[in-house]
């Protein structure tokens, strides 16, 4: 009986990653099982340091060439593998896009149940899981009953602490031998140095209020000003005036940054379900009855084009 | 050419969600239901496909006659046909023992694609269409924004943070649809009432060789609960530069969410 949790990557250790070592680590404590980890990748040696304090015993490393970008049917193969050699029993993954990929074969292969996106992870002789449903609108509380339990983490969520400074043991391996169906031809990376929605600290997002795709733009200086993302209600995405991508709700990302700025949204369920585990919300709008004033811990009655500019100039200000 | 689209059930998203007095469970009383949105993407790619060339839409389902109401909604946008696995104990399934009647379901109907949405809006499980691809041992895609038909393959482009791969994938494949693939078609009152003649199939468990112990649940609700409720904070008060002055102040100062600042 061992905890395996498997470390997400892109060239290095992504944060999401230091986030299920931590929560391996005191699930591990609570439930006196070992951790180990698994990391598949391309020359990431060095990526052991940072893995110091998690009491991770031992790092399992596949480096290949060919292993540098995820491939479901390599990294599939392999974590399988590993799972049965360890006899691990319970799995922690990542709910990243590629790693709830991830998870969903590997619990397809293992026939084992998996808690996707969890937000809560303890343990009660088993792992007992906090699990939104319905964009967030729910919250379930799942014990997983048999004796292979899987769980991936919402990211941005759980905390990162360490205990001392021990690092893992380190077993380098190479590839095994796999057939991989699938062919990468290109990794398309959007616009450099932008910081991606479901991991920014601080969203703020616009909705049908800003009338067309211009003011993106200034939402978008002002999203620079504080480091943060841009996100958007589906009414601006769906007048094509902003990226799908940039969709925040049931059916855009769910997003839980420390700093929400809605601008010109009026807080439809659906948006709402998107972003209301974010930590503070701030809400501009000039219907003072907006239902988004319901939720947000700070509200600004009155014009969008108005109120940005001035926060901008006002955050211009800290930075001078 | 056979298409196959997984569809699956589930309370409008606009529904207002109520726990029932199980503490571990909704309440379906009064939800509307309908085809889950991104299960409409997928049977709109798999339709598009019809269109421009030889192919059967065959829509899947698995749980309980209800399904058949959201199957009639796939088939008015243009499926050919359903099938549904339909059993009671479906219901009480998890993502695993769904993917298994899905499965059971699909071994033998000789489909060279599969499409799924990527997640189900209710449960937000998001692993039915994996785990269905791993069981039949065909390779796919998950959260895909872009799709063309090659020969013997197609080329995907599926969204990660910030990003997005452009992969090859032979079939036969499955593959769960993001927002981004197209427009799914509202459809019109002929289809609609064309749908209503279309055949749906029904196959019992024991018709696709699993045992009702093959779908028993390894996991248990424990409890159900609202998120935190959020309470309408303050409405801060005064001319613009007076407000914005004082959010700037609160959101340092006192909730500590502001951290950079760019000279
Ligand atoms: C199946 C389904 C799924 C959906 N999924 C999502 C989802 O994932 N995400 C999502 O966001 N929506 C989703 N929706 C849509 C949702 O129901 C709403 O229609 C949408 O969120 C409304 O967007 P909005 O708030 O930008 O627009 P509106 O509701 O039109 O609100 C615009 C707001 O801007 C304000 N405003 C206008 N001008 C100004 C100004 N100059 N200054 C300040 N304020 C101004 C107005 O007072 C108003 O409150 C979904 C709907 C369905 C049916
Ligand atoms: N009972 C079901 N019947 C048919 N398809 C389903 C069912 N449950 C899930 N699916 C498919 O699998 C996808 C992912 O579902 P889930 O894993 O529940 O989030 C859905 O979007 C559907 O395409």
């Amino acid at each position: 009986m061992s905890i395996l949790v498997i470390l997400e990557q892109r060239g290095e250790l992504r944060s999401c990653a230091l986030e299920a070592a931590s929560a391996a680590a005191a699930l591990g404590k609570k439930a006196g099982l070992d951790v180990n980890a698994v990391l598949v990748g391309r020359s990431l040696e060095s990526q052991a340091d940072k893995l110091a304090g998690f009491n991770i015993k031992k790092l399992f490393l596949y480096d290949d060439e060919k292993l540098e970008n995820y491939s479901n049917d390599a990294y599939v193969g392999i974590v399988k593998e590993l799972v049965g050699e360890l006899s691990a029993t319970v799995i922690i993954g990542s709910a990243s896009f590629l790693g709830k990929e991830l998870c969903a074969s590997l619990a397809g292969r293992l026939a084992c149940e998996l808690a996707q996106d969890v937000i809560g992870l303890d343990w009660d002789g088993a792992c007992v899981v906090k699990k939104p449903v319905f964009a967030g609108k729910a919250i379930q509380e799942i014990k997983l009953t048999d004796s292979l339990q899987m769980v991936s983490l919402r990211p941005n969520l759980f905390t990162v602490e360490t205990d001392g400074d021990a690092k893992p043991e380190v077993e380098t391996r190479s590839m095994p031998e796999l057939s991989i169906r699938t062919v990468i031809k290109d990794i398309v990376r959007a616009s450099e140095g932008k910081i991606d929605l479901s991991e920014a600290r601080i969203v703020v997002s616009g909705g049908r209020g800003l009338g067309g795709p211009e003011p993106f733009a200034m939402l978008q200086e002002l999203a620079d000003q504080l480091g943060g993302a841009i996100g958007a209600s589906r009414a601006a995405v769906d007048s094509g005036w902003i990226d799908h991508t940039n969709q925040v709700g049931q059916t855009g990302k769910v997003v839980t940054p420390d700093l929400y700025i809605a601008c010109g949204i009026s807080g439809a369920i659906q948006h709402l379900a998107g972003m209301r585990t974010s930590k503070i919300i701030v809400a501009i709008n000039k219907d003072a009855d907006a239902p988004i004033f319901k939720i947000a811990d700070y509200g600004i009655v009155g014009d969008l084009f108005e109120v940005v500019p001035a926060l901008k100039e006002e955050l211009g200000k800290l930075a001078g | 050419m056979k298409i196959a689209v997984i569809v699956k059930r589930v309370p409008d998203t606009a529904s207002v969600i109520k726990i029932g007095p199980d503490n571990k469970s909704v309440e379906t009383d009064g939800l509307k239901f309908v085809l889950s949105p991104y299960d409409e993407h997928a049977v709109e790619q798999a339709v598009q496909l019809a269109e421009k060339g030889e192919c059967e839409v065959v829509v899947v389902s698995a749980g309980g006659e209800e399904c058949k109401e959201t199957m009639r909604m796939a088939l008015a946008m243009g499926a050919d046909s359903g099938v549904l696995v339909k059993d009671d104990a479906i219901t009480k399934a998890t993502g695993k023992g769904v993917a298994i009647c899905l499965a059971g379901a699909l071994k033998d109907m000789g489909v060279d694609l599969i499409f799924a949405g990527k997640q189900a809006v209710d449960d937000d499980g998001s692993q039915v269409a994996e785990r269905v691809a791993e069981l039949l041992n065909i390779s796919h895609a998950s959260v895909i924004n872009g799709f063309i038909l090659g020969e013997g393959k197609v080329e995907v482009v599926r969204e990660i943070e910030g990003g997005s791969y452009n992969m090859e994938i032979p079939l036969p494949a499955l593959f769960t649809a993001q927002k981004g693939l197209n427009t799914p078609r509202y459809p019109k009152l002929p289809n609609i009432m064309k749908a209503k003649k279309k055949e749906i199939k029904e196959l019992s468990l024991a018709d696709i060789g699993v045992s009702e112990a093959d779908i028993t649940s390894g996991l248990e609700v424990t409890s159900m609960e609202y998120p935190r409720e959020r309470s309408g904070g303050r409405v801060l008060e005064g001319d613009t530069p007076a407000r914005v002055a004082e959010l700037v102040n609160i959101l340092k100062e006192d909730e500590k969410v502001i951290y950079t600042q760019r000279a």
